[in-house]
């Protein structure tokens, strides 16, 4: 076995970054082609496939906890069948609720909308958008992967403990998740969530100088910074923000291990936990939402950014039209780059924070609105006068924006502490996150794999179930988030199981029932992209044309099916920028074309 | 049996959409894929405008099915002025969310491929970048500086005149301590207290210390609401024992966390009684709920707790039923009950660094 891991040839052959003539006639196995791959593509097919399974795993779990919102007072036998004690009586314990909840959290968020989501696409896109035949380092490429495997397997190992994982909310507030007597989920199952994670973060940071050092570095000749495609641009950015951010959680969580189990006292004083009274003093609970929130807030671009990248993309080569304002986008992902690392402590104006430090944050998450509105009226200006096709790939670009919309204008309630005083940690923040960070972002995700997909395996998605999933997602999106601010507003809180107690938050029982329902029929509905997703890659329509969309990236300009190395040939000079549709009566110019005499300038 | 019937359906409606899907593709083939095309085209830009129509109807019938269950008139001055900055918020976000969806799905219907159309190369113009660039700054702006108004006048020094209130959480309870009247001017003082004196059993369940004279009239109170006296400022204390938990006061619009072993306060004034409120809301159950707003474990959902608004006579009234937890825990130095010797009392001083 080992030496097929370690062939000399296999790592020799990756090494070659020139322009020469290069063509890989090494004599691939099964284990170097699929599964310990040096190839950018290959690696990206792996997060892509990996973020899937998760996304459905992540999904399930939001479905079972849905049912419990929804019909608190039914049984569902089929419940204890499946997970034993957990559906004890055919209902969801709270041990499995809060369970499911912080799990649904973890894994979309981590796994699926960082890993799935910019580890796909930085690996498939930064090569071949930028013309270069790898990633700076495949090996480091693929170990990022594998890191990945064994964050996921450490997770999922966590699920089948006595005391079950992590149920402390994705964002494992201590002291909660320090005191394993505090609850059952704070036990083995907090401390396997925190080896994942630290796993997940090596991952993260193993791609994301990767692809930093790779942008920076390999671009083709002529392929100045300033005419790299937005998709290129946001992923940069993304690397920037995830190598900056996820070192400080890793040490705010590298602490939380220590308070758990060396005695420190990082996060924990003055406590009296289930009749016990610990020795810690001195430590600062709050200290742990900083660290965490310095990550957590950077995150919610790094998951952001790449959905934008894309769409602006996908948007420009489908309305046969430039994108509106490069210059102007590509500042505003810089200002909202920035931004993310100084907006943290909205997530905390209730803690007992400074009322004047809260000032400060207030101001500078407003601020965020502003590239945030340059982007939504960049995307707008580009439909205008445009030749759009409607490809499902645009359609979820369309669909991203208007859930960017909503999501963002709710986000200047919540960013205003006034008002966040009443609407913090309820329903509100729930429907707000989801719309403008979870289903945006995978709005952008379908919309890249519905694009790209023809790159990827040589075959196109089946359109018409594109467009059933699409309809049906959108829909389904709005017919759950929208109704759910009003709970919100009337200051239903998270994270509650079962309202029927309150005097205060009851009046939503039919609601709730509604909103289980169309979830139910939305995931449903992902299930069939994912059968579309398999399906296509083996039997789907084949690709004939090299350039499908018309496009002007590099990317279109490799074969249909590309070999480890992406270019037959001399890698292709870029000449112009990535835009230039219907310019001078032209559909489109690809990049590598020189700039005609007679071509008008922009 | 329903589950199974259930999935049946499921699996036929996936496998009749795969075939229509399936056959629509060999249709396409079959018919000119460009042809095909243009046509699906066409359907997808009529649904992307039919999605906006219904998607504002919805809109509008969502919020004439549910406003009547949100919000309600705030019962504290800190309230009205929350109240007020959200429905700023709301109308000109609403405004502003009209313009911007419109537009987008109407450009999208409007602009949809057709052969006597070509896309219009326009590339950049600085001059609308900076329209858009300032107009929502300047939006921003006002609402910062309401909101920042607002806050501090919410977040700042509770009023001299504040009655004070001590409220901790645990899982998964609320417990409260009301500081009696040993302090310069009537109001009361709170005695020290210090976790590692916690102990039920010693019917010292916030840890106060017996040598403290500032204890000796405090009263603990649990198991029942919290009183407050109207159009009176409260200033809550806030603490918590295990872990993190947070006094959520939604019809006073007031939300704070309790950390272990950092105190938190926030200070408001109630305006309404309970009873004007059951009036006011036509609910014979109306009562004022405290909702534990941070996750705090498997109980998170039922910590709640009550608070009862009143005159201050009514406040005066309960409040001469109630025995400082001094004399509860130290039975001896009732004077009410039997004397006892005062040297019971251990001196607990020396554990305070």
């Amino acid at each position: 076995m080992s030496d097929m891991h370690v062939h000399p040839e296999v790592v020799t052959s990756h090494e070659v970054h020139s322009d020469e003539h290069h063509v890989h006639h090494h004599k691939e196995t099964f284990i170097t082609k699929y599964i310990f791959s040096q190839d950018h593509k290959t690696i990206g097919k792996q997060f892509l496939i990996t973020g899937i399974v998760w996304a459905i795993v992540g999904g399930f779990f939001s479905v079972l906890f849905r049912l419990q919102l929804g019909y608190p007072n039914e049984t569902f036998p089929i419940l204890e069948t499946l997970f034993g004690k957990w559906g004890a009586g055919g209902h969801i314990t709270p041990e499995f609720y809060y369970a499911l909840v912080t799990m649904h959290g973890t894994i979309l968020v981590f796994f699926v909308l960082t890993a799935g989501l910019s580890g796909t696409f930085a690996n498939l896109l930064i090569p071949l958008q930028i013309g270069a035949r790898d990633m700076a380092s495949p090996f480091l490429n693929m170990l990022s992967y594998w890191f990945f495997f064994l964050a996921s397997c450490v997770m999922v190992s966590s699920f089948f403990i006595s005391t079950g994982p992590a149920a402390g909310g994705w964002t494992v507030y201590p002291p909660l998740s320090a005191l394993g007597q505090a609850s059952q989920g704070s036990k083995l199952g907090m401390d396997l969530w925190i080896v994942s994670m630290a796993l997940f973060v090596v991952s993260s940071l193993l791609g994301g100088l990767n692809y930093i050092s790779t942008i920076l570095n390999m671009r083709t000749k002529g392929m100045s910074m300033t005419r790299l495609p937005l998709t290129i641009w946001a992923l940069f950015f993304t690397a920037v923000l995830g190598v900056l951010s996820f070192p400080v959680l890793f040490s705010g969580l590298i602490l939380l291990l220590f308070d758990r189990n060396l005695g420190t006292s990082f996060y924990l004083s003055d406590i009296v936990v289930a009749g016990q009274v610990l020795p810690n003093e001195g430590g600062s609970a709050i200290l742990f939402q900083h660290l965490f929130w310095f990550l957590g807030h950077p995150e919610v671009y790094i998951i952001l950014l790449p959905a934008m990248g894309m769409v602006s993309e996908v948007l420009s080569i489908n309305s046969r039209k430039p994108i509106f304002g490069y210059m102007a986008m590509l500042g505003s992902l810089f200002a909202i780059a920035i931004l993310a690392f100084l907006v943290w402590a909205h997530h905390m104006f209730v803690t007992g924070l400074n009322p004047f430090l809260g000032s400060v944050f207030v101001l500078l998450t407003l601020l965020i609105a502003v590239p945030s509105a340059i982007k939504v009226f960049n995307w707008l200006t580009t439909l205008w006068r445009g030749n759009i096709r409607f490809t499902p790939a645009m359609l979820f670009a369309i669909g991203f924006v208007s859930l960017f919309i909503s999501g963002g204008l709710t986000g200047i309630f919540l960013g205003n502490s006034t008002i966040d005083i009443h609407l913090h940690d309820t329903v509100f923040v729930v429907a707000h996150f989801h719309i403008v960070m979870g289903v945006a972002s995978m709005f952008g995700m379908f919309a890249g794999v519905y694009h790209w997909f023809p790159k990827m395996f040589g075959r196109f998605l089946n359109n018409t179930l594109g467009y059933v999933h699409f309809w049906i997602t959108l829909a389904g999106a709005y017919l759950i988030f929208w109704p759910m601010h009003y709970e919100g507003l009337a200051g239903v809180p998270r994270r509650y199981m079962d309202k029927s107690s309150w005097v205060s938050f009851n009046q939503f029982t039919e609601l709730n029932k509604f909103v289980t329902v169309v979830a139910m029929i939305v995931f449903a509905a992902q299930l069939l992209f994912v059968f579309n997703f398999f399906y296509s890659i083996f039997k789907g329509r084949k690709v004939r044309s090299q350039n499908p969309w018309g496009a002007n990236t590099l990317e279109w300009t490799t074969p249909v099916r590309p070999g480890h190395g992406n270019w037959e040939g001399e890698i292709p000079e870029v000449h112009r920028w990535p835009y230039d549709y219907g310019k001078d009566g032209r559909d489109f110019i690809p990049q590598t074309e020189a700039v005609g005499a007679n071509e008008s300038k922009h | 049996m329903q589950a199974f019937f259930i999935v049946a359906i499921l699996l036929l409606a996936f496998l009749i959409i795969f075939q229509i899907a399936k056959a629509s593709e060999y249709v396409a083939v079959l018919r000119g894929e460009d042809k095909v095309r243009k046509q699906t085209n066409k359907i997808n830009g009529f649904m992307l405008l039919s999605f906006l129509v219904l998607g504002l109807v919805g809109v509008f019938y969502c919020n004439e099915q549910l406003k009547g269950r949100i919000l309600g008139t705030p019962a504290s001055d800190h309230g009205v002025l929350i109240d007020r900055m959200l429905y700023i918020t709301i109308a000109i976000t609403f405004i502003v969310f009209l313009i911007t969806q419109v537009l987008l799905f109407w450009f999208s219907y409007k602009y949809q491929e057709s052969d006597n159309r070509k896309a219009f190369y326009y590339p950049h113009n600085n001059k609308l970048e900076l329209i858009w660039t300032v107009i929502p700054a300047i939006t921003l702006t006002v609402l910062v500086g309401f909101g920042l108004f607002y806050w501090f006048g919410i977040t700042g020094n509770a009023p001299k005149n504040a009655m004070e209130v001590e409220i901790v959480g645990s899982q998964f309870k609320w417990e409260f301590r009301y500081p009696g009247h040993d302090g310069p001017d009537g109001k009361g003082v709170f005695g020290k207290k210090y976790y590692k004196e916690i102990d039920e059993g010693k019917m010292n369940p916030l840890g106060q210390l017996w040598d403290d004279p500032a204890n000796y009239d405090d009263i603990y109170v649990s198991g029942e609401a919290m009183h407050l006296v109207v159009n009176k400022p409260v200033k809550l204390i806030i603490g918590a024992k295990d872990v993190i938990h947070d006094v959520g006061l939604v019809h006073f619009r007031m939300k704070m966390d309790a950390v272990p072993g950092t105190p938190t306060t926030m200070w408001f004034t109630p305006t309404k009684t309970s009873k004007q409120m059951i009036e006011e809301t036509k609910n014979p159950d109306f009562v004022y709920e405290i909702s534990c707003d941070q996750m705090c474990g498997t109980g998170h959902t039922g910590m709640r707790g009550t608070i009862i608004v009143e005159t201050q006579e009514e406040f005066d009234a309960w409040m001469a039923t109630k025995k400082p937890q001094y004399l509860v825990a130290n039975p001896g130095k009732d004077t009410k009950a039997a004397p006892q010797d005062t040297s019971v009392v251990k001196p607990v001083a020396a554990i305070i660094k």
